[in-house]
């Protein structure tokens, strides 16, 4: 499951990050690192791009990177 | 804000204000509050400069602080040190040295959000190995109260050596006194603890440091470790061996980028520290939250964003309009007030026809572009430039772009000069490029008059179905200019700039009330470019244009003119006479500037202009539109012999009467379409060729741009007017 995969308001927690496609390094940067918990908080028309929610730091990511990374959703409080 | 101990001083030191003796880099994230700080800290004692060679500025202020005086320098916000955009890059280059002329800082002041500490922390790990004297400027503490995050600076302090941290409110001053101490003896300061986060890079960084020999500092060996393509890892790898290096790589890193293993390690710690220093307490959801959050879904967002522009557009165009009459009035209030006081000759002309119209011209546009700067700024500001870029990116995906490229490309609509300004935020500089080619092919304001006159004077008053045809011909013409500035983003995209695709990963900031006094500030430095890079160029080309409409002057015909008038006095009287004296006036105004060199100029363009069904008098006109495209429609008037101040209907009645030799009309439907179009996509406006020039600090892309948009606007004129006088 990656990160395409995640529902509005779904919370997940990465896994895995292939920082070796393109763009990839630049969320790392921005702090979406392995075993990090991020919420899908909104999206453009279309779902593409997303709105993350990362350590309370929103973060726009399109469908291309968010492949990119593997997660496991993990129960929502939203 | 004034110091109140500033009124006891020492009556020799008043008046004299104390040089700086050390410069600070003022650097954090972007959207930390760190101009608002810089802005506290320096009051009105800045200065904008430039940095050699590149396009950002350079903003510094000096600080009084107590018993010394520092050179605070604001730098762009950046979430690590190796730059992905433009500014980015400038702000890094700076604080790591390599900057000409532009001696590295002797201390940093670190501006952290509190309410974003994890990025925020993240960059300071890793300025904390440049090893030079650091203070933290811990903003938005209130904000983040707010939010319910706790913070404990005892802790922090702790995990970054006993790094000194002051928690500050910019917008309140609160902390500010403690943050100033702290800075007053910044460059005696130690330098930071080494940064727990990579003990094996900084292991292997000490140590390459001392296999090199001195010839590199330790954070230039961490950079070239980081970042192979630098100018540093050659250095590192001409000492110490390319293989060894590569080794050295390979186990810190593995196979991937050294900036992902380098975010893996640093944030591991990062949230290790922040599980201990940071408590979220859980919130009740605030008041209006969710009305904002429904707000915030993609079509409300959406239907939103359409209408913020849509306030743009009407605040540009119809509060400016008062101001630009204003500024119209004045100038030729201010013109004909000195004709009447000088003798008419070549010396009024160029006072009145030429200086004054010259800076009537820079600054008639001045209530436009500012309230257009004033609103991006407000925009970028309080974090919405960001969520437009973001709701809108889908869209300019399609022509290889990405969502940042919106706001430019709206705001070329009003004016292509604040909007190639605006596209400084694109990180890849190819998309940047892309953008600012785009740019000036938008239905700027200056395009109107032209389109106003041309459809008034040939398109048919009628209806097509329920829509008029004037009103649909113009729509087309905003077409062209969108068709036209995304079809070359595509093209330039997929050839010359080809590269690959934009990633739009970026942090938006939440929304925020902007500062007053950082708008202002950044207001005025906008304005001050335009009016000088912009602005002396349109003054000199307008000056320029004046001279080739002017001159030569000959005798015989001013010895008509004034036979023609003393027959006229003979003839008429009352109303009559001053009607025929305004005829002869307007006739020997037409004859003169045929006579002149723009109008021979005219003359021997015309050939090259015949195949678009030009004849000479257009062709004089588009080259005095060179340096502004709306002086098209005043030098048409004069050489229509209806004067330049003329009504629009008397000039269209002129231009539809306007004959070859041989008695055919000029102004035909193909050829006013043709014009139109060339109007639509040419390049006439020497300010955007400045600012082009300006941005991408080359003369290679405002070359290229002209010459380009030139050869489009006159292909498609040409195949309009011979087409369409061919099936006509």
């Amino acid at each position: 499951m990656t990160l395409t995969d995640l529902r509005p308001g779904q919370q997940a927690r990465i896994d895995k990050v292939d920082a070796r496609q393109p763009g990839v390094v630049r969320l790392m940067v921005l702090g979406m690192i392995e075993g990090v918990e991020v919420r899908h908080a909104n999206s453009a028309i279309g779902g593409d791009p997303m709105e993350l929610s990362v350590y309370g730091t929103a973060i726009s990511v399109r469908r291309q990177q968010a492949e990119c990374f593997r997660i496991t959703p993990l129960a929502s409080n939203d | 804000m004034t110091e109140p101990s500033t009124v006891y001083v020492p009556l020799e030191q008043i008046g004299i204000r104390r040089r700086a003796s050390a410069s600070v880099a003022v650097i954090g994230n972007p959207n930390s509050g760190k101009s608002t700080l810089f802005n506290r800290l320096t009051g009105l004692r800045q200065t904008t400069g430039n940095y050699p060679g590149v396009t950002v500025e350079k903003h510094s202020g000096i600080a009084q602080l107590g018993s010394s005086a520092l050179e605070l320098v604001d730098l762009p916000g950046i979430y690590c040190l190796g730059g992905f955009s433009t500014d980015e890059r400038i702000a890094v280059d700076v604080i790591l040295g390599r900057m000409d002329e532009t001696p590295p800082p002797d201390g940093l002041l670190v501006v952290l959000d509190a309410t974003h500490l994890y990025q925020g922390l993240y960059l300071l790990q890793q300025l904390m190995e440049m090893q030079v004297p650091t203070v933290v400027a811990l903003t938005m503490t209130d904000v983040a109260t707010a939010n319910g995050i706790d913070i404990s600076i005892e802790v922090l302090q702790r995990h970054l050596g006993g790094l000194h941290i002051c928690p500050v409110v910019a917008t309140s001053g609160r902390g500010l006194e403690d943050l100033r101490a702290a800075l007053e003896h910044i460059a005696q300061a130690q330098a930071p603890a080494i940064p727990e986060s990579w003990p094996e890079l900084s292991k292997t960084a000490d140590q390459l440091m001392q296999e090199a020999g001195g010839v590199l500092q330790r954070i230039d060996v961490i950079q070239a470790l980081i970042h192979p393509d630098s100018k540093r890892a050659a250095i590192l790898e001409k000492h110490i061996g390319a293989a060894g290096i590569a080794a050295v790589r390979a186990s810190l890193f593995g196979d991937e980028p050294p900036q992902a293993a380098e975010a893996r390690h640093r944030y591991l710690w990062v949230r290790e520290v922040l599980r201990e220093a940071q408590t979220q307490a859980p919130l009740l959801e605030r008041f209006g939250a969710k009305t904002l959050r429904w707000f915030n879904r993609p079509w409300p967002a959406t239907l939103m964003f359409f209408a913020v522009m849509a306030l743009v557009f009407q605040a540009v165009f119809s509060w400016a309009t008062p101001l630009m009459d204003v500024i119209d009035a004045g100038a030729s209030g201010l013109a004909s007030w000195i004709a009447g006081l000088l003798p008419a000759g070549a010396f009024a002309s160029f006072l009145t026809d030429g200086v004054i119209a010259g800076v009537g011209s820079v600054i008639v546009f001045l209530p436009q572009i500012l309230i257009l700067f004033l609103f991006i700024i407000v925009l970028e500001d309080s974090g919405y430039l960001a969520r437009a870029a973001f709701l809108m990116d889908r869209v300019m995906r399609g022509v290889g772009l990405s969502g940042q490229s919106v706001i430019p490309m709206l705001s070329s609509f009003a004016c292509a000069v604040p909007a190639i300004m605006a596209t400084r935020v694109i990180p890849n500089r190819r998309d940047r490029i892309a953008t600012i080619l785009a740019a000036p092919f938008m239905t700027c304001s200056a395009r109107l008059p032209v389109y106003a006159l041309l459809i008034a004077a040939f398109v048919p008053d009628r209806s097509v179905g329920w829509l008029n045809l004037q009103g649909l011909v113009l729509l087309g013409l905003y077409l062209l200019g969108i068709v036209g500035g995304l079809g070359t983003a595509w093209l330039m995209k997929r050839s010359a700039l080809r590269g690959p695709k934009p990633h739009f990963a970026l942090a938006l900031p939440e929304f925020r009330w902007p500062n007053p006094q950082t708008v202002l500030i950044k207001l005025w430095d906008r304005a001050r470019i335009f009016l000088r890079r912009a602005g002396t160029v349109i003054f000199v080309v307008a000056i320029l244009v004046w001279g080739l409409a002017y001159f030569p002057r000959s005798a015989p015909l001013q010895t008509d003119y004034e036979v023609a008038v003393t027959q006229a006095q003979a003839a008429w009287s009352g109303a009559a006479l001053e009607a025929e004296l305004q005829r002869i006036e307007n006739e020997a105004a037409a004859t003169r500037l045929q006579q002149s060199y723009l109008g021979r100029a005219g003359h021997l363009v015309e050939p090259l202009f015949r195949p678009l069904g030009w004849d000479w008098r257009v062709s004089a006109a588009v080259i005095a539109g060179f340096p502004a495209r709306e002086v098209v429609v005043a030098v048409m008037g004069t050489i229509y012999a209806v004067g330049e101040e003329a009504e629009e209907a008397s000039l269209a009645g002129k231009l539809r009467s306007a004959t070859w030799p041989d008695g055919r009309p000029i102004f035909t439907l193909p050829m006013v379409l043709g014009l139109l179009l060339f109007y639509a996509w040419c390049l006439q406006c020497a300010a955007t060729i400045a600012v082009i020039r300006r941005e991408t600090n080359s003369w290679r892309w405002p070359i290229f741009a002209w010459s380009y948009m030139t050869a489009i606007g006159y292909s498609g004129a040409f195949l309009i007017y011979q087409l369409g006088t061919a099936y006509a």
